[in-house]
Parts: C-alpha cells; sequence; structure tokens
C-alpha cells in the first residue's frame, strides 16, 4: 500500500493500472458517485423552458440521480454528465417546463 | 518409550486416567503424549486410551498398537475386545476385577508377561461412594510404570486435584485416600 | 522465560489467542476445534481478555463477524474444522479479496461425506485456492508458534491477507504433550498491535469495503492478490526468522529432515511428518539414505526452493492426506510435481493418498514407503502410476 495510490481515490477509473487500485478495493472518502458518468446512459434528454420555470423546484426533489443542482434556491441547468434522462422531472412538473427530446438533441 | 492402552467404557474415566498418567509422568520431567482414540462418545461404549511416556521428545502420532502396558478398567469387556492385540510379550495387564487371582490368571493363561489383579470398585465405594476405578488405577499403574515415587506421586496428585476440583474440594480427600491404599493394592497372579 | 507445559494443540492455540488478545472472535463450533471457541469464551468470562465473543449461528456468520470486524480495522479471529470451513467458503474469498487479515484456526478434519470427525486436510485443501495463507504445523508446539507468528505475516503492509493456522485434528488438537509456553509480555510485544491507516469505524475519512468490481477492475483486484501472495514469502521468512531470535525456534517455508544425502524421500505435512521421522531414524539405522520434507507453508507455495532442496532425490513420494479427485493426484502431489518442473528433471516420483478420515499410517507404514521408493529407483518412469493409495483394505 502507497499512500500515492490512495491519494488518487476518486480518480481511479477504468484505464488505471493495478498498482493504483486501492489495497483491497477500498473507496476513501466519500461522494465519489460524481466521478461516475451516468450521462451516456441516456436515450432521451430533458430541456429546461425556462420562460415556463416557477422555480417551485418540485422536479429537484424527484431526480433519482441528484442531476438538478440548486443554488440559492433556485435550479439550474442539468447536470448532463449524471441526468440518465429518466423524464420523471418532465412528468412531475407543474408547469410543463421541463420537455423530454431524443438524446442529442438537447444541445 | 513406555506405551500404555487403555480400555474402558465411556464414562469410567479411562481417558481421563490416561491423561492423568501423563500429567503426572510430565512432572517428572519427562516427555508425554496422551489421548483418547476419538469416535462415537457414548456412555457405555468400548473405549480406548492412550499414554506415551519418553525421555526425549515423542514425534510418533499414531494409536499405540504395540504396548507396553494394557490396563482394563472394565472386565466385562475382557472377551469383547481383543486386550493382548499386539502387546509386548515382556509386557503388564493391569485388571479392575472383584475375581479370585486364579480366575484372573486362567484369563490370561496364553499371555507370557506380568499380569496383575486389582479390586479398584472396591477401593473406589470405600472412599469414594461410588464406583469410580480410574483413580485407584491410576495408582496401581504409575506404581508399575516407576516413573515417580509414591510421597511425590501424592504431591502431585494432591495438587492436580485441588485444581481439578476446587468447586467440590469434598472429594479430593476421598480420592486422595482411595490413591493411596491402591499404591499397593495391586497383585500379580501369574508368575 | 519459557514454561514447559503439558496440553493439547486446542488448549496451546487458545493460549496463542489469549496472549494476542484480538479484538474480535466469531466462531461456531465444530468438532474438533470447538474447544477453542470455548477457551476463548471462557477467557472473556474470567477477564483474562477483553475479545468481544460473538457466538454466532452458523460458520458463514462467524466468518462475516470477522470480515465486518476486520474492516472496522481490529484484529479479528475464528476456528473452524471441515464442514465448517466449507460453510465459510463463500466469505474466506471476500476476506482475501478484501485484503482483511483475519486469522483462523483451522483444525483439520475430514470434510464431508461420508461424515467422519477425524483428521484429513481435505477441509483446508479445498480452500487452497481462497487467496489465503496456508501454514500447516506437526504438534501443539508448531501450532502456537506459528500462531504466533499469524498477525505480522497477514497484517504486513506488503501483505494484507487472511492467514489460516492449521493443525490435524485429534491427533494434535486433543492430544495432550510438552510444550514450550512464551511469557505473556514477551509475546505481545512480539505481537505488536494492530492500526490500519483506513478502516470503515474512522469519523474523519468515509471506507467503502467490497465495491462491485466490475470486468474493467476484477483483473487488477485478482492482479493485486497474486502480489501480495508473492510478498507474503519474504514476510514468512522475515517473520520466522524474528520469531528464532526471540524465542529460539526455527521455522523456513518447510523443514528438511536428514536431507543432506537423501536419495529417497517424501514430502508430507502435519503431524503425519512426526511419525515418518521415527521411520527415518530406522531407516538411517539400517543404512537407507532416506530423507523427509515436511511443508510448513502451503499458500505462497514454496516452489523453487522446494525444487532445490530435491535435487539430490533419486525417488520421492509426494504424500496428500485428501485425494481430491483431480485425475491428476492430490493437491500436495499436483503442486510438487508443478515445482519440479523446468526445475529438477529425473527424480522418480509418486504421489500416495493416505490417512483419510484418520486413518493411521505407523512408522513401520513409512518405512514400508521408503522401501518401495527403493524399487521405483529403478522402475521406469512410464511404468509409475501417478497416484496410488496407501492403508486401505484391498481384495487379495
Amino acid at each position: 500500500m502507497s499512500d500515492k495510490n490512495l491519494d488518487k481515490m476518486g480518480h481511479i477509473n477504468e484505464l488505471s493500472p493495478w498498482q493504483d487500485i486501492t489495497v483491497g478495493g477500498f473507496v476513501i472518502g466519500e461522494g465519489n458517485s460524481k466521478f461516475f458518468n451516468t450521462g451516456d446512459w441516456r436515450t432521451k434528454a430533458p430541456i429546461w423552458n425556462q420562460e415556463n420555470c416557477k422555480q417551485c423546484l418540485l422536479c429537484f426533489p424527484w431526480c433519482p440521480d441528484s442531476s438538478i443542482p440548486i443554488e440559492n434556491s433556485k435550479r439550474l441547468e442539468f447536470d448532463m454528465e449524471h441526468c440518465k434522462g429518466c423524464g420523471i422531472c418532465a412528468k412531475v412538473c407543474p408547469f410543463s417546463a421541463i420537455s423530454m427530446v431524443a438524446a442529442g438533441e438537447e444541445k | 518409550m513406555i506405551e500404555i492402552r487403555w480400555h474402558g467404557r465411556g464414562g469410567q474415566g479411562a481417558k481421563t486416567a490416561a491423561l492423568m498418567l501423563a500429567d503426572v509422568a510430565f512432572s517428572e520431567g519427562f516427555y508425554v503424549q496422551a489421548f483418547p482414540e476419538y469416535g462415537p462418545e457414548r456412555m457405555g461404549a468400548p473405549i480406548t486410551a492412550f499414554t506415551r511416556i519418553n525421555e526425549k521428545e515423542i514425534r510418533v502420532h499414531t494409536n499405540i498398537y504395540a504396548p507396553d502396558m494394557v490396563v482394563i478398567v472394565d472386565e466385562t469387556l475382557i472377551g469383547a475386545v481383543d486386550m493382548t492385540k499386539g502387546l509386548k510379550e515382556d509386557g503388564k495387564i493391569v485388571v479392575n476385577t472383584k475375581r479370585p487371582p486364579a480366575d484372573v490368571a486362567e484369563a490370561f493363561k496364553d499371555y507370557k508377561g506380568e499380569v496383575y489383579a486389582v479390586d479398584a470398585a472396591d477401593i473406589s465405594i470405600r472412599y469414594l461412594g461410588k464406583n469410580l476405578p480410574n483413580m485407584p488405577l491410576l495408582s496401581v499403574v504409575t506404581k508399575l510404570v516407576g516413573v515417580i515415587t509414591e510421597d511425590a506421586f501424592l504431591n502431585e496428585m494432591t495438587e492436580n486435584l485441588k485444581g481439578k476440583f476446587s468447586k467440590k474440594p469434598e472429594v479430593i480427600e476421598g480420592n486422595l485416600n482411595a490413591i493411596k491404599e491402591a499404591w499397593n493394592s495391586a497383585i500379580r497372579v501369574n508368575e | 522465560m519459557s514454561k514447559r507445559a503439558n496440553m493439547s494443540g486446542n488448549e496451546a492455540i487458545s493460549n496463542a489467542i489469549r496472549q494476542i488478545n484480538p479484538d474480535v472472535v466469531g466462531a461456531f463450533p465444530i468438532t474438533p476445534s470447538t474447544e477453542i471457541p470455548q477457551y476463548i469464551s471462557k477467557f472473556v468470562a474470567d477477564d483474562l481478555i477483553d475479545t468481544e465473543f460473538v457466538a454466532v449461528e452458523s460458520e458463514h456468520s462467524a466468518m462475516s463477524v470477522c470480515l465486518g470486524a476486520s474492516a472496522s480495522g481490529v484484529r479479528a479471529m475464528t476456528a473452524t474444522s471441515s464442514c465448517g470451513m466449507a460453510l465459510m467458503y463463500e466469505l474466506l474469498y471476500v476476506a482475501a479479496s478484501d485484503r482483511l487479515p483475519i486469522v483462523l484456526a483451522a483444525v483439520n478434519r475430514a470434510l464431508t461425506g461420508p461424515i467422519n470427525i477425524n483428521v484429513d486436510h481435505s477441509d483446508t485443501m479445498g480452500a487452497k485456492d481462497s487467496g489465503w495463507i496456508q501454514i500447516y504445523s506437526e504438534n501443539a508446539q508448531e501450532a502456537y508458534d506459528n500462531m504466533l507468528m499469524a498477525h505480522r505475516i497477514a497484517e504486513h503492509p506488503e501483505v494484507m491477507l487472511p492467514t489460516m493456522i492449521c493443525q490435524d485434528g485429534f491427533v494434535t488438537s486433543h492430544a495432550i504433550g510438552n510444550i514450550l509456553l512464551e511469557d505473556d509480555d514477551k509475546v505481545k510485544a512480539f505481537v505488536g498491535t494492530y492500526d490500519p491507516e483506513k478502516h470503515i469505524l474512522n469519523p474523519e475519512e468515509s471506507v467503502g469495503v467490497g465495491p462491485y468490481s466490475i470486468g474493467a477492475y476484477y483483473m487488477e483486484m485478482k492482479i493485486a492478490q497474486f502480489r501480495a501472495m508473492e510478498n507474503a514469502r519474504k514476510v514468512i521468512s522475515d517473520v520466522s526468522s524474528d520469531f528464532e531470535k526471540v524465542f529460539g525456534r526455527k521455522y523456513g517455508m518447510f523443514e528438511e529432515y536428514e536431507m543432506a544425502d537423501a536419495e529417497l524421500a517424501i514430502v508430507i505435512m502435519s503431524s503425519a511428518a512426526g511419525t515418518a521421522k521415527d521411520a527415518i531414524d530406522n531407516l538411517r539405522a539400517r543404512g537407507v539414505k532416506a530423507g523427509l520434507i515436511k511443508l510448513r507453508v502451503f499458500r505462497p507455495f514454496p516452489a523453487a526452493e522446494l525444487a532445490e532442496a530435491l535435487k539430490g532425490v533419486k525417488a520421492l513420494a509426494i504424500m496428500d492426506r485428501s485425494d481430491g479427485f483431480t485425475g491428476n493426484g492430490g493437491p500436495l502431489g499436483s503442486e510438487v510435481k508443478g515445482a519440479l518442473y523446468g526445475r529438477t528433471d529425473g527424480i522418480k516420483t509418486i504421489n500416495i493418498v493416505f490417512g483419510l478420515g484418520g486413518r493411521d499410517v505407523t512408522v513401520e507404514g513409512y518405512e514400508e514407503v521408503y522401501e518401495n521408493l527403493e524399487k521405483l529407483k529403478s522402475t521406469p518412469a512410464e511404468e509409475i502410476p501417478y497416484c496410488i493409495h496407501l492403508g486401505q483394505r484391498e481384495e487379495k
């Protein structure tokens, strides 16, 4: 075990050589799911229509992937690195401020 | 090396006696090994136990097939179990029995070595109030093995029993008296 | 000062555990290792150790307790035999891949079936590929000594692998015999303390143990285990020499007995080696150049050293106390033949499976093995069966 490897936790990835894997595969430190990009799982993508949005924030607790960032009590643009395109946010939005399109067309 | 094979029935203390004989020899500086033959552990079933005593390290790890001495804790096993199997010709047999010496001699008339009889049950009943023949037999066997003096043996047994019966001190004296009497009680039944 | 004592292998191992004072023991009783958790719970009741003894409902749970405890950064131990080890089987692999240095006192007993309570090595040999370090003991003294070394080997930062210390069921576990016990203080100083940097109960740092390793990680994890097992060779050797310095008893990866000029040799493990040594003394007195190698460390397997030690031998019997039904001989047979391949050629070699389910092989029995080795010397290699059995009844 070398400290060098342990400090890299969170940055171990599918290209890391075996020497960089922690002893026993221990996952060190919390919040490392953000290093796992689930955005490429999408077949559909949400589009945020800010004109309709009342900032009720109902979409935020429904999102299973914490992909709707909140800052100063207001939601921001989707975190497309982690959004899986499930469409729950579009379904629960009372103001039709979120619509779903085929993945790739959101850009 | 002295090798002793004990024959008894589950619950009679043959294993305990085999182990205590090893304890006694150990206290005199010998290398020892003692163990029962493990199998179905049932009250009344024939069991065998073994004691080895040696002046150097004991490396052999098998049952004893050519003993120097056979101890018969329960004489009803005679006939059911081949007591003299592998027993050395110049060895010894010790039988716990109430039968007259001539009967015992007759039972082992084909054996050339020394045969001893002791009524360990009687000694046990007189001193302990019940038939626990293993301590008197241990005493007889220890004397025949000759690894310890009577005084040293009694001292060792006093310590041993104190440890073993720390919660039942009332049985210590009876056991010690039984052991004392047994030391000189074995009768050689053949010449 | 070493103390001369008279006790069984189980009592000796239990005394080692008392001196080590592990933080957690999770154990379930099974013959012939039952006495070990009995002793430990008595030590706890008598306040001789401050171990958390967890009486579980199965060996699967016993090893699970050890996994959790070890992941939380403390010393965890257990004891088992036979089917108990089989029930732990899944978790043995988890302990090794999670690199948790759990120490297990194994008391070898034939694996069912047919059901049997006596010694052979089929239980721990079943776990030979689980990633555990395996060390085998000839007698109570070795079981005790190996246990004193176990934690230092397992917990070494370059190793971090679970370790099992094996002794033969009943033959050494229940037979009382002479042993030297070391002072508690001296043992504690030798064993040292365990304070791993990473564990799950650190409030300052989150640690997750046992993550799902998808294909992209699994092989890297396994190579790390492979490397750790390689590292264990030097660590076992270092700890053993340190043990010799402190306590005076010498241990290697294996013991060589009368091997200097041996032409006929056997490789054997555990208590049977003692009996075979007596046979060698008898044979040497008759001028037979007999020797033996008693393998102590089965995992990691000391292949190169073994080949070197056997290079002067003309005929060799590899004695397996479990069968394996591989179609290619017992586990020790396969390992030793593999070790010789490409290193030492021309030894007439036979694999002998013996002693299953507690079947005794006597001193005379081993003498016969050497007598047959004498014949093997002049037998053409292609006529030597890859494996034979010893001590069974045969139709005449």
